[in-house]
């Protein structure tokens, strides 16, 4: 069987034009990004960046939200740009889910949560009402939780971690290969921050699922990373193994991120 | 959600809805009351015309013989169908309109607000005029509601296109494109509730200009007189110079009632977007900081 | 023999009462709180969402909007006693002058239609009662002492970044040299450089001018950073509170313990554990000590009262029976 890698990021761009007919001129949001997850070989990768730094249009662009303007992304071989039409865009999102940053925007806070993890089986795995209902149910408690606790209810009605808990579950239903987490924490309060981040190691370790992470936080990418990639103004400026680049880091903005960090800890 | 319970509550709790529905609800009554009436409407000269209100002509009599209260009755019953008739025919056309478009954008967006633009743009009074003159005879009270309404939903659209594009950009949007909702479904079930309070609100404004529009269009001498409808009774009282033969309740009747009607409409409108709008649906269960 | 505090509040409860559609909603975002802040002091309130610290400086700092509502309780600032009693004109004579409130995402509170001078001449002209000259040259003067370049004073705030905005924020609040700023998340929505800097300019400012800060923010960093006192809030109450040093190297309170251990740290690799259960419905909290049914060292007393805040000793103090038996 052939190792496509599972995603291959090649060297990809994304700009964006500004200003009128006189004065237009380009903004570059991801210059020239490579880097390359295997198939096989679960990890968590992560994507550190401020804003500005392109890190967001960059996960636009692998969930195939995004077109680039120059350079490919392959997905298991195939490259993103030929995925036309109905049946291949849900192919695609089959294997590859997003989990977004803010946890009380996820869900149309009009509608009940289990709406989405019933509608999510229906389509991705073909289930009818029974069957849906297990899933859900199976996924929920994947991440800690139930549908009894989940069944019927409003968004606004769970805090924070349980609500991106839930958007866990929904994505793991079709059973991805790869998960997409936008800053999935940084709008969750301290105290339960822990339990989504504990969960996408979780993910890593008992599903085999690889997850691309993207935050501006050093010390939770820290703790669970495999490899890190340090944005700044659309490029790469650093890369590699977590724990070595953060212990003891190359590039200056690297140097300046980490040195800026505020560590919760006394005589700081 | 007991719909029921949900009205009653509103009626208890909120003034402006009262009124209206009380408005509203005399209007229909009255609405109602036609279909018992002793006298068929297109028929003239049953009674002794010109009688001043009393008993038993509680309205008083046309100079055309009939009895003002029980013509009355006909004539708002077919305003009021004639007024829902044009609302929900062009309500159906905006929506779709206006949500695909906010939502597709591209060239979708491009080609129908071209299309709705020409619309808005097109005189109506002429045009209407223009119809009735090629129609004659044919135009009949519901081919009249067709038109307006293929004519009225162009302003609404654009509305509800906004409001579609600023949702196309929520997280939840995103959230059910991946839990593998189609485009239709992501329309119906998850922005329509967004979209609902301007629907209502546009919903009132389109009645009462299609009843407005029909009035004008009706004194004018472009009216269905098979018919009969507030226009048509304001057109034959301005053909028997009512006003100035002291005939005032041939006019002052109808124009009541449509005023009944408008300012019911109105407050019913503006008290029920104010409880299906999603900030104060949510400040209610309790979502809103 | 210390020095009377510039700020004291006691007893103070805090509702957000609602009525809609003939349904009626309390919400008890601050529910009995008793603090000091000294003079020339940092203080950092730290709490989650739902843990009511907003709400608490939005009483403080005198923004009381219905349908929040005071319920109960005293603020009495050593320039303004009882704070709550106070008409709109009285206030109005001890804000921007005695104290300055910074609000939350106040970078996008600048006028956009007005150049940053303008924004100084809108807040501060009145309190410094200067001729336009003298006010120019206490303006550039002032923003030199901040580090910022007095010639920003011609931009609009749209030419500025996201941290220059905040500064100029800063340094409005502080130019009429108020002896008290409360300060919302100051730092929330910039880059971690940028934040480290701006959090430096206001441990300068307030250095330079000898005020009291209160500093409200979940960033437990910033609070390591820069706060000398920290007080921690749980669902509307103070749990524990002491020098900051202090409640970092032994926090007593189960809630303070769990939240510090929990925080992942550059270096430390190992598992860290999450709290259980999720914050409380502040419609709806559970009786006696509002953490109980999170808390791993819960006992039957916890579920019927309120813990008293009892003195550990040194300026720290903690609401715990587990602590302090009743």
């Amino acid at each position: 069987m052939s190792t496509s890698p599972l995603l291959e990021v090649d060297h990809v761009s994304k700009d964006y034009a500004r200003g009128g007919l006189l004065s237009r001129h380009r903004l570059r949001a991801v210059d020239d990004v490579s880097f390359t997850l295997e198939a096989g070989r679960a990890e968590i990768f992560s994507i550190i960046g401020e804003s500005g730094s392109g890190k967001s249009t960059l996960a636009g662009m692998i969930l195939n939200v995004v077109t680039p303007t120059a350079g490919h992304l392959r997905f298991e071989g195939t490259d993103l740009a030929q995925i036309r039409g109905r049946d291949a865009h849900r192919r695609f999102m089959a294997r590859v889910q997003p989990i977004f940053q803010n946890p009380f925007e996820s869900f149309n806070p009009l509608k009940q949560l289990d709406h989405y993890l019933f509608i999510t089986a229906r389509r991705f795995v073909g289930a009818d009402e029974a069957q849906a209902q297990r899933l859900a149910d199976e996924a929920l408690v994947k991440v800690g939780l139930s549908l009894a606790e989940v069944r019927g209810r409003f968004p606004h009605e769970l805090s924070g971690g349980q609500l991106q808990r839930v958007a866990v579950a929904r994505a793991l239903i079709p059973s991805p290969a790869l998960i997409v987490a936008d800053e999935p924490v940084s709008m969750v309060d301290a105290s339960l921050r822990m339990a989504i981040v504990n969960l996408f190691k979780t993910l890593r370790d008992e599903l085999g699922i690889a997850i691309v992470y993207i935050t501006h936080d050093l010390a939770t990418a820290y703790y669970i990373s495999d490899r890190i990639a340090i944005m700044q103004r659309g490029r790469v400026v650093e890369s590699g193994d977590a724990r070595r680049v953060l212990a003891d880091p190359q590039h200056p903005y690297s140097r300046q991120l980490k040195g800026a960090v505020l560590q919760p800890a006394p005589g700081a | 959600m007991n719909a029921l319970k949900v009205l009653r509550d509103l009626f208890k709790t909120n003034v402006e809805f009262a009124i209206g529905a009380v408005l509203v609800g005399i209007v229909v009554v009255f609405a109602l009351l036609s279909f018992v009436s002793p006298y068929p409407p297109l028929d003239v000269y049953l009674v002794a015309p010109d009688v001043p209100p009393g008993w038993p002509h509680v309205f008083g009599t046309t100079s055309r013989g009939q009895d003002v209260f029980w013509l009355l009755t006909y004539a708002i019953r077919n305003t009021l169908l004639f007024g829902i008739a044009v609302a929900l025919m062009s309500r159906v056309v905006s929506l779709v309109v206006g949500l695909l478009s906010g939502y597709k954008g591209g060239w979708v967006d491009r080609v129908l607000m071209s299309i709705n633009d020409t619309f808005i743009v097109i005189p109506l009074l002429p045009i209407l005029v223009l119809f009735f003159f090629v129609m004659r005879d044919r135009m009949t009270s519901g081919w009249l509601a067709v038109t307006m309404a293929l004519l009225g939903w162009a302003y609404d659209a654009r509305l509800i296109r906004s409001v579609a594009m600023s949702l196309r950009h929520r997280e939840f949007t995103r959230t059910s494109v991946f839990s593998g909702m189609t485009t239709r479904e992501i329309l119906q079930r998850e922005h329509l509730p967004y979209v609902l309070p301007i629907v209502f609100s546009t919903t009132l404004n389109n009645m009462n200009w299609s009843i407005g529009l029909e009035v004008t269009l009706s004194v004018l001498g472009f009216t269905d007189i098979n018919t009969p409808s507030i226009g048509g009774m304001m057109y034959w009282a301005n053909q028997h110079t009512a006003m100035v033969a002291g005939i005032w309740w041939w006019i002052a009747f109808p124009v009541l009632a449509v005023m009944m009607v408008f300012i019911g409409l109105y407050l019913l409108a503006v008290s029920i977007n104010e409880y299906i709008d999603p900030r104060s649906r949510l400040s209610r269960i309790g979502a809103g900081a | 023999m210390s020095p009377e505090p510039v700020l004291s509040v006691r007893g103070l409860r805090a509702y957000y009462r609602t009525r809609h559609f003939g349904v009626e909603r309390e919400v008890r975002a601050v529910d009995g709180v008793d603090f000091d802040v000294e003079r020339n002091q940092i203080y950092g309130l730290a709490g989650e969402s739902s843990s009511g610290k907003t709400t608490l400086i939005k009483v403080i700092a005198a923004a009381l909007k219905p349908p929040l509502q005071v319920v109960a309780g005293r603020i009495d600032f050593a320039f303004a006693p009882n704070l709550l009693s106070l008409d709109a004109d009285a206030l109005a004579k001890v804000r921007w002058k005695h104290l300055s409130y910074i609000v939350q995402g106040s970078m996008s509170t600048l006028n956009p239609v007005r150049r940053i001078r303008e924004s100084f001449v809108d807040f501060a002209a009145r309190h410094l009662a200067l001729p336009r000259a003298a006010f120019e040259r206490a303006v550039a003067e002032h923003l030199q002492r901040v580090q910022l370049d007095p010639a920003i004073v011609r931009a609009y705030p749209h030419e500025l970044s996201g941290g220059m905005r905040q500064r100029v924020t800063i340094a409005l609040a502080t130019i009429c040299r108020p002896e008290f700023i409360v300060a919302d998340e100051p730092t929330t929505a910039l880059d971690v450089v940028v934040q480290k800097e701006v959090l430096d300019m206001m441990r300068s400012i307030q250095r330079g001018i000898g005020s009291s800060v209160l500093l409200v923010t979940h960033d437990l960093g910033v609070h390591a950073h820069l706060a000398d006192k920290l007080g921690i809030m749980y669902a509307g109450r103070l749990v524990e509170e002491g020098p900051t040093t202090a409640v970092f190297a032994q926090p007593r309170h189960p809630y303070t313990a769990h939240l510090i251990a929990s925080l992942p740290r550059i270096g430390d690799a190992a598992q860290r554990q999450p709290l259980e259960g999720n914050p409380p419905n502040l419609a709806a909290p559970p009786p006696g000590c509002r953490f109980h049914p999170r808390c791993p060292l819960a006992m039957d007393v916890c579920k019927r009262e309120v813990p008293p805040m009892t003195s550990l000793g040194s300026g720290h103090r903690v609401a715990c029976f587990a602590v302090n038996p009743a």
